[in-house]
């Protein structure tokens, strides 16, 4: 394999469309004859709903459909688990429409379909629900109490729970010299994609067929779930991604409208579009990050961990979605993160309450386990007398000890092992490139009264999830090199990576290379993009077809040469006689083409000049890193300044290091804000209070410092043949973490003591109240 | 009252004379009825800036503002930046400095450096970060953006 494009800094493809206004996103899509979607959603946290009349939104002009459960109810199914699946769960799954109940604010209650959203939005306001409010339950201690019940015919909010352990927990504790206990809390925040979700879909009665426009990430998986619901074959339905404004987690799981927008489009025998504004999106797409978890730790007076116990809820919402356990199951299975921890002991406990359904956020369940883990840790390090670089080294797994066992924490049941690194290596580097040792124990006040802290965080996080992912590859009699996938892509470059890796691995050049992804029709099966995973899964995909179709290829032309593959070579695109000299006969891709075409035999397969390929893998490959940040606080408007922030992450393999570094300072500046400025609040009757982008802060460019990301190549992977490990999440994954213990850092001398998210200034303000009394 | 009139707008130079509803906006009259569909919509409510448009050579949020405010306004969106197939320098920056990925914000940045710019040509990083401080980036870290745009005026 030539290396030309694997590790070069390569600017984008794709970016030539996005920068002059030629991309083409789901709302950019126009159909002859096509109609608008809005949806009627409850304004209730908690409400039965005695009657619902549509008369007058039917009535008005250009008004073509408006659906309500009793329109759906023949075929109306629940929208299944599609990962993370524990018993009891199936308890609590949604219908697409509001049957007898609302749970949460934001529900869909009825569905118009219109000319255009403007009508559609005016009959929205024509339909009359008249509700019977219930009192709502919102957050998860109180709802564990099962006083206010959401699924009454299940008799508890508690929708399932399960237990993980390793070593021997019990020995553990009664060994240890020292042991400490607290309860941490993440709170409620999403991914915000700045393209809101939206679906067109196209049914046409005739032949049957159902195209739809808009669905990313698992596009395969939510076509099974629709034929399912619609009643018709999986055959006669086309998925088709078009350009896409980020995912992070949130979009392109099935949803509600997933069902009702083909649905309308089946009834109606129009295109449906649906476009949600922002605020729908707020109260209507997952939310994530929600989980309170007591844990314990024992460990030795110098330091030594030895068990771990930890007691994990995560506030599901009102429905179980398409994620299951996604969240409080990888908080509890990545808890002890990059660390020994010889015993660990976690039960998991999914909880309903009166709002928004929730999923994955970019780095599920990883944010959360390495808050607590490593704000527990510099507890710890504190009561021991320890820096906490100190105990981090004393904990930290060796790469001598690579592969490392951790146990069984997956709820598959397949062990947790980490494939390789050099966790100590990562995060040393991250001190250095900060100067821990001069900036540490300068907490301040500042001559601007500030107080300065230095908090440090490690994790280790599983990528390129399997079981499988393919690559389809087409030699063209143009010469070109055209890429099927299976995966889809939100805003990643995968265009530019995937083209990097086929080049590479076939020995074109990456001009001649073009990809194409998110159509259902372009592979029969795929898992999607999500975790981590493309460019682990699909990129090896890519190099394994890229081998066989070079194979092909070589055969092809050992024929017309009258020779053996062994004596030819490919590189650059052409196929030439290893020991040639000078005006040496050779091929081109579209003289091998021509070839085939003509009858040429290859093995006794003929044309098409192509290959398949499907890369498979069950166990997952870890990513891992440190943060460090350097943050002063204004203790009088509890104001948090990052003044430096660095990210350490070793992904293996570098495929691209400029979209590389782009996933690395982009996840940290999602993360800071994240942690610092966003918040999903509920009242208590389940009202969302921070539903606009007034009231939920993104952060924006004068709320976030210059990111120093470094990306390191020390590990590559075992498990695949590019030695790739996942790189979108780490960068985000640590930022709780690291600021948490900056900020407890500098307010220590304050007493100030963190347990909670976000580091809000009103929180932070409250915290140093508290402490000091007043 | 009438619920429509009649407006007359250049768009990317070009003369359009319509009927429009009066309660529709100006990025629905650019996406829907001129189909120009390069201005984006990513909240509605004026705070994200995707929507972010050339008014008069003021960058302004079509999101905000009705359609039939912008008769006699002369407009550019983002598919007018450049031409003859090739991007302009600032978005040839945009590109190299890897300072988008989903794209969705990009016209609206565009837009908003292109209006900064002509009033700023040297400015300081300050003064970039509070200009582009409007537009929302949900995947980037904004540096590099802020980077080009000091260099783009530097350089222009």
């Amino acid at each position: 394999m030539t290396q030309q494009y694997i590790g070069a800094p390569i600017t984008r493809v794709e970016d030539f469309r996005f920068l002059t206004g030629q991309g083409k996103y789901l709302d950019d899509i126009k159909l002859p004859g096509m109609l608008h979607a809005a949806i009627l959603r409850s304004n209730h946290g908690h409400a039965r709903i005695k009657s619902i009349d549509t008369t007058a939104a039917l009535a008005l002009p250009g008004v073509a459909g408006v659906f309500t459960y009793g329109d759906i109810a023949s075929i109306a199914k629940v929208i299944p688990v599609r990962v993370f699946e524990i018993p009891g769960l199936d308890r609590y799954l949604q219908v697409p429409l509001a049957e007898q109940k609302v749970r949460y604010v934001g529900e869909p209650v009825a569905m118009v379909v219109a000319v255009n959203r403007y009508v559609a939005e005016d009959a929205l306001e024509l339909i009359a629900v008249d509700y019977e409010p219930l009192p709502a339950v919102t957050d998860l201690k109180e709802a564990l109490k099962d006083e206010v019940l959401l699924h009454e015919e299940n008799g508890t909010n508690l929708a399932g729970s399960y237990e993980l352990n390793t070593g021997d927990i019990d020995e553990a504790f009664r060994n240890a010299e020292y042991v400490r206990k607290e309860e941490f809390r993440t709170h409620r925040h999403t991914g915000n994609p700045l393209e809101t979700r939206g679906l067109l879909a196209d049914f046409d009665k005739e032949s049957g067929e159902l195209t739809v426009w808009g669905p990313t990430k698992v596009p395969h998986f939510n076509r099974a779930i629709l034929a399912n619901h619609l009643e018709i074959s999986e055959e006669n339905i086309h998925f088709i991604e078009p350009d896409v404004g980020g995912g992070f987690g949130i979009r392109g799981e099935f949803y509600p409208e997933d069902f009702l927008v083909p649905f309308a489009s089946m009834q109606l025998g129009h295109p449906v579009k649906w476009s949600e504004d922002r605020m729908e999106h707020l109260i209507s797409a997952n939310h994530s990050r929600e989980v309170v978890c007591e844990v314990e730790l024992a460990a030795q007076k110098d330091g030594t961990i030895l068990g771990m116990r930890a007691n994990i809820y995560g506030d599901m919402g009102a429905y179980v979605r398409t994620h299951g356990c996604v969240v409080p199951a990888l908080t509890a299975g990545m808890l002890t993160g990059p660390y020994r921890i010889p015993s660990y002991h976690a039960d998991f406990n999914c909880v309903m309450t009166n709002k928004t359904g929730t999923g994955t956020y970019r780095a599920p369940g990883f944010y959360e386990a390495c808050f607590i883990r490593e704000r527990l840790l510099d507890m710890v390090a504190g009561d021991l007398g320890l820096d906490p670089a100190e105990i981090r080294r004393i904990n930290l797994i060796q790469a001598s000890e690579m592969p490392y066992t951790v146990g069984v924490t997956r709820i598959d049941g397949r062990m947790t092992v980490y494939d390789s690194g050099d966790y100590s290596s990562a995060f040393n580097r991250a001190l250095e490139e900060i100067g821990y040792e001069s900036i540490k124990g300068s907490s301040g006040p500042d001559e601007h009264g500030r107080y300065h802290g230095v908090g440090v965080a490690s994790y280790v996080e599983p990528t390129g999830f399997g079981p499988y992912e393919g690559a389809r590859i087409v030699a063209t009699k143009d010469g070109l090199i055209e890429v099927y996938l299976g995966i889809t892509t939100m805003g990643q470059g995968h265009e530019t990576v995937m083209a990097q890796i086929c080049a590479d691995s076939l020995g074109v050049p990456m001009v001649q290379v073009r990809i194409f992804h998110g159509n259902t029709d372009y592979l029969p099966a795929s898992i999607g993009t999500f975790g981590s995973r493309a460019t682990v899964m699909a990129g090896s995909a890519i190099h394994l077809a890229s081998q066989s179709l070079q194979a092909k290829m070589l055969s092809i032309a050992a024929g017309y040469m009258d020779t053996e593959t062994t004596s030819l070579e490919f590189s650059n695109g052409r196929v030439t006689r290893k020991a040639a000299g000078e005006n040496a006969d050779e091929l081109d891709v579209a003289q091998i083409v021509a070839l085939a075409e003509s009858g040429a035999e290859v093995d006794g397969d003929e044309t098409p000049v192509e290959a398949t390929e499907y890369f498979r893998v069950e166990e997952w490959t870890y990513a891992y890193g440190s943060h460090v940040a350097h943050v002063a606080v204004d203790p009088e408007t509890g104001k948090l300044d990052v003044l430096r922030y660095v990210v350490v992450e070793d992904v293996g393999r570098c495929i691209n290091p400029l979209t590389m570094h782009g996933q690395s300072v982009g996840g940290a500046v999602q993360g800071i804000g994240g942690t610092v400025l966003e918040e999903l609040v509920y009242d208590e009757s389940g009202q969302l209070v921070s539903g606009s982008f007034m009231d939920y802060l993104l952060p924006t460019s004068q709320d976030v410092p210059n990111i120093d990301s470094i990306i390191l190549e020390e590990a590559p992977s075992p498990l695949n043949p590019l030695g790739v490990k996942g790189a979108g999440e780490g960068a985000i994954l640590a930022t709780g973490a690291a600021l948490a213990n900056a900020v407890a850092d500098a307010l220590s001398d304050l007493g100030v003591h963190i347990t909670h998210l976000p580091l809000s200034p009103n929180n932070i303000r409250s915290w140093i109240r508290r402490s000091s009394g007043g | 009252m009438s619920t429509t009139s009649t407006i007359s707008v250049i768009v990317n130079g070009q003369e359009f004379d319509r009927i429009v509803e009066v309660r529709l906006t100006l990025a629905d009259f650019l996406r829907e009825e001129l189909d120009l569909t390069g201005t984006h919509l990513g909240c509605e409510h004026g705070v994200c800036g995707a929507c972010t448009i050339l008014f008069d050579g003021q960058a302004i949020r079509s999101c905000l503002m009705p359609a039939v405010q912008a008769n006699g306004a002369e407009i550019t969106t983002v598919e007018d930046l450049s031409s003859d197939g090739q991007l302009n320098s600032l978005q040839s920056a945009f590109r190299e400095n890897h300072a988008l990925q989903c794209g969705f914000c990009t016209p609206g940045m565009l837009n908003t450096a292109t209006a900064f710019l002509k009033d700023n040509p040297h400015p300081t990083e300050e003064q970039v970060r509070e200009a582009i401080s409007g537009n929302i980036c949900r995947c980037t870290d904004y540096v590099s953006i802020g980077n080009l745009v000091v260099q783009a005026g530097w350089s222009g």
